[in-house]
């Protein structure tokens, strides 16, 4: 029983020597080894799915020229760092960060491999080898107010939100300018989880909020566990970064979708050829990295309106952060005529006039 | 008052999870185990019942496999710990990392599946009864089992030859086994029987309170089972109590959000951990009794004398 043991791991163990053989010849022609760290599993049908499918793009278009590797649930805090510098140290040449919180170690392990590049999402910090992008979800955002305050009854929309961060407070102030711009009556619930991923907890926020009156539920938190809860209680929601339609086939209306594919694609491109630079990318529904899902589960004259909507912010015509806009204090933020500059976007830590909470610090 | 019905309904979808890990581990650490592996054995039980349930259509087999399930992967810490003598906070340590990596291997092919959940009881009339009608006799089978095996644990420890014979086993393993006692059949039996109730807590969160599959979805909820066990000196009905506490005020917290109570959000993220350890150590202030309640052998290998 042993000897037999002993020889079939002996066997096993000789085909992963095998394998491992196998991939170093067929990469002889030295693939530029890519690293991607995400703050989410894979698996989370959500925001670190997305950038997943980026890699995967990547893999697809490039083929044998490149290698890529990732590294899912990492929390934001030292343990980034170390997870950084070590695809650095295992000869990866471009190094994406996904994720607000590893900005600081992004732009900490750049200052040790200056020959490595860097792309920092969503954060502020660049560097002669750190670059950062952002998708402009704010856009999506606004779209969805749209609808939401066309499908509303009863004019309280529910938002689960994550972190009082710049990113989310901007994406509520967009939505709420959608919703307001159709239906100046409606009026938003705000419950903040202190999570991006935890799905019961998402979850009973989500009921909570339906408790209190909420029909449209909206989500700035990476698990499908809102929208199933507005699926099971009968409201109609929002998928979060990804289509979310299989959780809900009843409740979707539409979909804020990231789409980082073609952006991964550009950049590695650009590595290859030596065309690389340490830029700020900030793209929306107008260059693709925002997309909506189908509108569905709604009347054909509210999926039209979104579809101009979504058109009009696409051509510039709608712009969502336009003057005036006044905070809650009633100060005037942005002077009539003028357009929030990306810098205001970026830092954005105030409520637009007529939200009903308060921001917590 | 019609948001207390659904308020209350919440509460006890919170709850549930904790109770059920809980109430297992409490069984285990009774006879003498220290099982840190609850977050592990959860998200096997989570994916199992999942991945049974979309296979078969049948909640009840996804329920009866996440049990099993948990009982199996309940069975490697006790033959590593029991029979090898491996160090039981190690082993469980690895258990848990164990079933957060298996758990997500075998759920990638499940992600994005949708299932229907688990039906709850309606009795004709009685359920339909205004305020207790849906909280009494609306919920599904997993609530009425917790509720029934923490009392039921409770009548086990204090009140039948074997469950005393599971508290000297916990509380001097080399007496029981002078005795004639099987330490570590016994022993073997309770963590197993914290497998299975680990699993049905993992089956009650992947198919009634969030019904899918997403990786690492328990988020800490063993931990808190496990924290719950100790805060509640080992007696089951502070279990009962600690558990809906905690469950009650974490709904709370996010009731009082969308009321638009003006607390930071963070502070109330704290609360139900806070007010459930200000709680418990409280009400078992008296350091003697705790001493009387933790089983005297915990966490400590037993080699059977020759």
């Amino acid at each position: 029983m042993k000897a037999r043991f002993m020889k079939r791991t002996a066997a096993a163990l000789a085909t992963v020597g095998a394998m491992a053989l196998g991939m170093g010849t067929a990469q002889a022609a030295d693939p530029l080894k890519v690293g991607f760290v995400y703050v989410g599993p894979v698996g989370d049908f959500g925001y670190s799915y997305q950038h997943d499918q980026g890699r995967k793009a990547v893999e697809e278009k490039f083929g044998d020229k490149v290698k890529t590797t990732f590294v899912e649930n990492v929390p934001e805090g030292a343990d980034a760092e170390r997870v950084i510098r070590q695809l650095a140290q295992t000869g990866n040449e471009l190094i994406f960060t996904t994720s607000f919180g590893f900005m600081n170690p992004t732009i900490k392990v750049a200052k040790q491999f200056p020959n490595v590049k860097f792309e920092h999402a969503t954060g502020y910090k660049r560097a002669d080898n750190v670059a950062t992008y952002a998708a402009r979800f704010y856009e999506g955002r606004y779209v969805a107010g749209v609808i939401a305050g066309k499908m509303t009854k009863s004019n309280v929309i529910g938002y689960v939100g994550s972190f009082p961060i710049p990113e989310v407070v901007r994406g509520i102030n967009a939505f709420m300018r959608g919703a307001w711009s159709v239906n100046p009556d409606v009026k938003v619930k705000i419950v903040w989880v202190n999570s991006w991923y935890d799905p019961g907890k998402e979850g009973d926020a989500a009921k909570a909020l339906i408790d209190q009156g909420a029909d449209i539920m909206v989500q700035h938190t990476d698990s499908p566990a809102p929208l199933q809860v507005a699926e099971n209680r009968g409201i109609k929601g929002f998928g979060q970064a990804s289509d979310m339609i299989k959780f809900a086939p009843k409740a979707q209306l539409s979909a804020i979708v990231d789409h980082w594919d073609d952006y991964y694609i550009d950049r590695v491109q650009a590595v290859m050829d030596g065309t690389w630079k340490a830029d700020d990318t900030w793209h929306g529904l107008k260059e693709g990295m925002v997309h909506m899902a189908p509108f569905t589960n709604m009347p054909d004259d509210v999926a039209a309106l979104a579809k101009e909507t979504e058109d009009k912010i696409a051509s510039g015509d709608i712009k969502i952060f336009e003057g005036p806009i006044y905070d809650q204090a009633g100060e005037l933020r942005v002077k009539e005529g003028e357009v929030a500059p990306d810098g205001m976007l970026l830092g954005m830590d105030w409520y637009v006039k007529g939200i009903d909470a308060e921001l917590p610090k | 008052m019609d948001w207390i019905v659904p308020l209350i309904l919440t509460v006890i979808t919170a709850s549930t999870p904790l109770l059920l890990s809980a109430t297992g581990e409490l069984i285990t650490e009774k006879s003498g185990v220290l099982n840190l592996g609850v977050e592990g054995m959860m998200l096997i039980g989570a994916i199992t019942g999942f991945a049974v349930t979309v296979s078969t259509g049948s909640a009840t087999l996804g329920i009866i496999a996440a049990a099993i399930a948990g009982m199996a992967i309940a069975l490697i810490f006790a033959f590593l710990t029991l029979t090898l003598m491996a160090n039981q906070v190690a082993t469980g340590l690895a258990l848990t990392i164990f079933g957060v990596g298996f758990s997500a291997l075998v759920g990638s092919g499940f992600v994005g599946f949708a299932i229907e959940p688990l039906p709850s009881l309606h009795i004709p009339f009685i359920s339909d009864i205004p305020v207790i009608g849906p909280i009494l006799f609306g919920q599904d089978f997993l609530v009425y089992l917790s509720i029934f095996m923490v009392i039921a644990s409770g009548w086990f420890l204090t009140r039948t030859r074997a469950g005393l014979i599971l508290k000297a086993v916990g509380d001097s393993h080399d007496s029981a086994h002078a005795i004639g006692y099987n330490v570590i059949r016994i022993r073997y039996m309770a963590t197993l029987f914290g497998g299975a109730m680990s699993g049905l807590a993992g089956a009650y969160l992947s198919l009634v309170y969030t019904p899918m599959w997403a990786e690492n979805m328990t988020a800490g909820r063993g931990w808190i089972a496990l924290a719950l066990v100790v805060f509640a000196t080992w007696r089951p009905g502070r279990l009962l109590a600690g558990a809906y506490m905690f469950g009650c005020i974490s709904v709370l917290q996010l009731h009082a959000q969308s009321a638009g109570i003006n607390v930071p959000s963070q502070f109330m993220s704290m609360l139900p951990y806070l007010a459930t350890v200000i709680v418990l150590v409280i009400i078992s202030s008296d350091v003697t009794k705790i001493r009387l309640n933790a089983p005297a052998c915990i966490g400590k290998a037993f080699r059977p004398a020759q």
